[in-house]
Formats: C-alpha cells, structure tokens, sequence
C-alpha cells in the first residue's frame, strides 16, 4: 500500500513539475478560465442593469464557475494523459511497476489539484470585480461540487480510455467532449426551455441537476435535495461504468497490441 | 547459469496474422540475447509481450520464475526498458525526470543514484537542462539512465543505439557491457546493426515471419551459414 502510495504521488509531481516552466500550460489552467468570467461576467452586470430581469450576475457567474469545474476536471484527466502520448513517456509509464489502477488514481490526484487552483482563481476574480461571492451558496456548495467534480472525472476516464484506442485521431475529444453535456446540463437556463425530448435526455445527465439544484438555492435559498440525490445516483453509476469501460478497453488495447502505438 | 525468462510456446495473433508464431527461448542470468530479423518479423511484438505491454494471444512467459500477467508489479519493478523511439517529457529537466521515475521504482537514495548514473554516461553537466534543449543522442543516454535507475536484473533494449553518432554508439556499448560483468545484468536486445549484434550478444535468436529459424552464438551461426559476418546470415536468411 505504501509503495503504491508512493508511486501515485510520483506521477502526480511528475506532472505539476509540467507546469513549472510552461506558459502555455498555465494559461491552461488560468488564462481561459479568467477570460470566461471576465467576458461572461461583464455580460451579466450589463443585463442585470436592464429593469424587470433576474440576478444575473449571481445566475451566469455562479453557473460560469461550477460549469468550468466540471470541465477542468474532465481535462486533468484527459490532457495529464495527452502529455505522456505528445512525449513518446507513455511506455516509459506502462512498464515501470505503476499499475493501471494506480495510473487512473493519479489523474484524479492531478484533477483535483488543478481544479483547486483554477476555482480559487475564479471565485476570487468573480469577488473582485462582480462582488458575488461563490460562498452564498452555503453547505450546499459542497455536494454541488462534488457532483460536477465526479461527473468530470467519468467523462475524462471515458475520453482517455478512447484516446488510448483510436489514437491520437481521438485528442480532439479531451478538449470537446465535456461541451457535448453543456446544451443538455442547462448550465444557463433552466431544464424547462429545452424541447421535452432533451429534458427527457436532461433527466439522466448528473450535471442536468447540479445547476438545476443551484437555480434553486439562488432563487429560494432551499437546499436542493432532491436535485442532489438524483445527481448523486447517477453519478455512482456513471463513475462506475467509466471504470468498468476504462478496465475493457485497456485490455482490448493490449490485446491488439496499440498501447505502444498510441502517440503514432 | 540460471534461466531468468523462461518463454513458451509464445504466440500472438493480429486478425489472422500471426505476428509471433509459437516461439519458445530462454534468457540465462548474465546474458546478452540478441533478437534479430527483418522488419515486421516479429521482434517488437515478442518484447512488447515481455513488457506486458501486448497481451499473448496463447503460450507462457515466467521471469524471475514468475508467471508475468499474475505477477506484473513485481516483475516490472526488477526490469527496465529503453528504446531510442521512445522519450520523456521535454519540459521537465534530466534530474526531475530522473527522479519521477526513481521514485516509481522506489528507488532509495534517488539523488545519488542519478547523479551516479549520469556521471557513467558522462552527462552530469546537462542535469538541469530541460529535455527540450537535449540533442537526440543526449536523449537517448538520459533514457538509458532511467533504464538502470532501478538497479534492474533484466534490461529490455529496442534499438537503444538507433540515434546515437558511431563515437558515443561505441561508448554506450562498451558501457553496457561493462554494467552487465560488473553487475550480472542479463539483456534482450534488438537491433538492426548486425555488426553492433555481432559484438554485443552472447547469443542471437534470428526470427522472421513470426518464427525463430536460428538460435546460437554469432560465431556458430556464422559457420552454419557460411558467411563472413552477421551481417551475411541475417542477409541470407532475409532473402530466403
């Protein structure tokens, strides 16, 4: 277990020494983000100046912050993987003792970490210039996160797990399959403006009822149980199903002999 | 000496192709095995197999007298691997890279152990260069510093000359031979360069089209042709 720890942490400062002395991979974590809010956020103060229109601000930025942790977390799963197929280390990973399992461990680890710099980033920056503060959301931020963070990381699973398959024809996937959920998660409006055919999609998609469940708070200031025990059942079986695709993959990309050929 | 990888009847099929055709061979401890034959003949495939990187598609492979696919943490944390198509992150220094992969070997006194290793390869004086500014030669003697970070009983060697100059292609083979006397290191090593074969296996397999079709010393193999190299026996052998 130990050892096992041990290796985890080695991968995982494997890549924060990647951001050390990479510009382009801190404006990964901060320049993008920032850029959103502060476009995002000066739309907002301006519609929350016309007469007879809700709490913008408080809507949008709120749903800006959350959208983009479920999003960081889907990509420091991704893009920690991608780094090993740009320079030719995956094989180098696959046959040291760092298990499959161990591997996937450390991307979560990695995912977290980026995330925690990023929504630090952000919700001071919404502070600072939109004087909304993420933490009016109370207790209930927490399970809201949670969601988007675990949702993130079964997208990301699946999006590597197909990398590894199709090679990197596939990369494009980790930086656009999240945006796939975002019509259906209602990240800006309600469930309800969408066709019924898509609220019937929104109804299974976890993150459909995170922002539902923050909507909620916002306008009533209740704590959106419901939304939340729904988003949490279908994330267990959503983390679960990335594992068991992840685990059926690596063995069909061992099989046909395309680990090695994964950065070709 | 003792048999440290044992395989078996080792067989993979890629949709009805048969990459590797029911081989079997030993590795003895100390040993140098050179895996020759032309391209696609099936030498990747049976290293990527050893590595636990391809899975077979039948057959038996033991190392260290333990079946690999249920013993795959253990084994790997006692062998190493280097290819000169393979590299590491470009961003991270020769050091940092070093000491991620000393620490998933759990290597203890990482710090000294690269700076030991780095000093064998002469190259002590790009330790803190990021990767990126590395020339390729450069590159490929960083990877085979991390292929002996773990003091490892088993080195696995694709190509490891490939990018090499002749001038550090020749130090870097007397370095390996000298690391295999001093510590008993046993290699499987593939190569195109029949006269590096020639003068660095103890022992040559030669497969093509999946199946080993000659096994022994170079010398021996070189009489049983009658050729006046390596070079002659892999050529008569390729155009067969």
């Amino acid at each position: 277990m130990k050892y096992k720890i041990k290796r985890i942490l080695a991968y995982t400062i494997r890549n924060l020494y990647l951001y050390k002395r990479s510009l382009p991979r801190l404006m990964e974590v901060f320049y993008w983000p920032v850029l959103d809010l502060v476009v995002w956020g000066f739309v907002s103060v301006y519609l929350s100046r016309q007469e007879g229109l809700p709490d913008f601000v408080t809507f949008f930025i709120g749903a800006l912050i959350l959208w983009d942790i479920l999003f960081r977390s889907q990509q420091g799963i991704s893009v920690s993987f991608l780094e090993d197929v740009w320079s030719r280390n995956l094989l180098n990973i696959f046959v040291s003792p760092l298990s499959p399992s161990e591997y996937v461990a450390s991307l979560l680890l990695i995912s977290i970490i980026k995330l925690i710099l990023t929504s630090t980033v952000m919700a001071a920056l919404a502070w600072v210039f939109y004087s909304f503060n993420i933490l009016t959301f109370g207790f209930t931020l927490i399970p809201l996160i949670l969601n988007l963070i675990i949702m993130g990381w079964a997208v990301g699973i699946v999006t590597t797990a197909l990398i590894m398959r199709f090679g990197q024809e596939a990369e494009v996937l980790a930086w656009g399959i999240a945006l796939l959920f975002q019509p259906v998660s209602a990240v800006f409006y309600p469930v309800a403006v969408l066709p019924r055919s898509l609220q019937t999609v929104a109804l299974f998609i976890p993150s459909a009822h995170v922002f539902e469940g923050m909507r909620l708070v916002i306008t009533t200031g209740a704590f959106p149980a419901e939304e939340l025990i729904w988003a949490g059942f279908l994330n267990i079986a959503y983390i679960v199903v990335s594992i068991l695709f992840f685990s059926w993959n690596f063995s069909v990309v061992k099989n046909k002999g395309l680990l090695a050929k994964v950065g070709e | 000496m003792n048999k440290i990888v044992e395989v078996k009847d080792l067989t993979k099929v890629f949709n009805g192709y048969r990459a590797v055709d029911s081989i079997s061979f030993d590795l003895f401890e100390g040993e140098i095995l050179g895996l020759i034959g032309p391209n696609g003949a099936g030498k990747t495939t049976t290293l990527q197999m050893l590595l636990d990187l391809t899975t077979p598609t039948s057959g038996e492979i033991k190392i260290f007298g333990l079946e690999l696919k249920a013993n795959r943490g253990e084994i790997l944390q006692r062998v190493n691997f280097s290819s000169s198509y393979i590299s590491l992150p470009l961003s991270l220094t020769v050091e940092e890279n070093l000491t991620v992969f000393a620490r998933l070997y759990n290597v203890s006194k990482p710090k000294g152990r690269i700076e030991e290793l780095l000093k064998v390869f002469e190259i002590y004086n790009i330790k803190d260069t990021p990767t990126r500014r590395l020339s390729s030669g450069q590159i490929t003697r960083v990877c085979l510093c991390k292929a002996l970070l773990n003091n490892p009983s088993i080195l696995f060697l694709d190509e490891p000359t490939a990018s090499l100059d002749p001038d550090i292609a020749d130090k870097t083979r007397t370095l390996l031979k000298k690391i295999k006397d001093e510590n008993g290191i046993s290699m499987l090593y593939t190569s195109h360069n029949m006269k590096e074969m020639e003068e660095m296996s103890d022992r040559v397999i030669i497969i093509n089209k999946g199946k080993i079709i000659a096994e022994g010393k170079p010398d021996a193999l070189i009489a049983q042709y009658k050729g006046e190299s390596l070079e002659d026996v892999f050529l008569k052998i390729a155009r067969q």
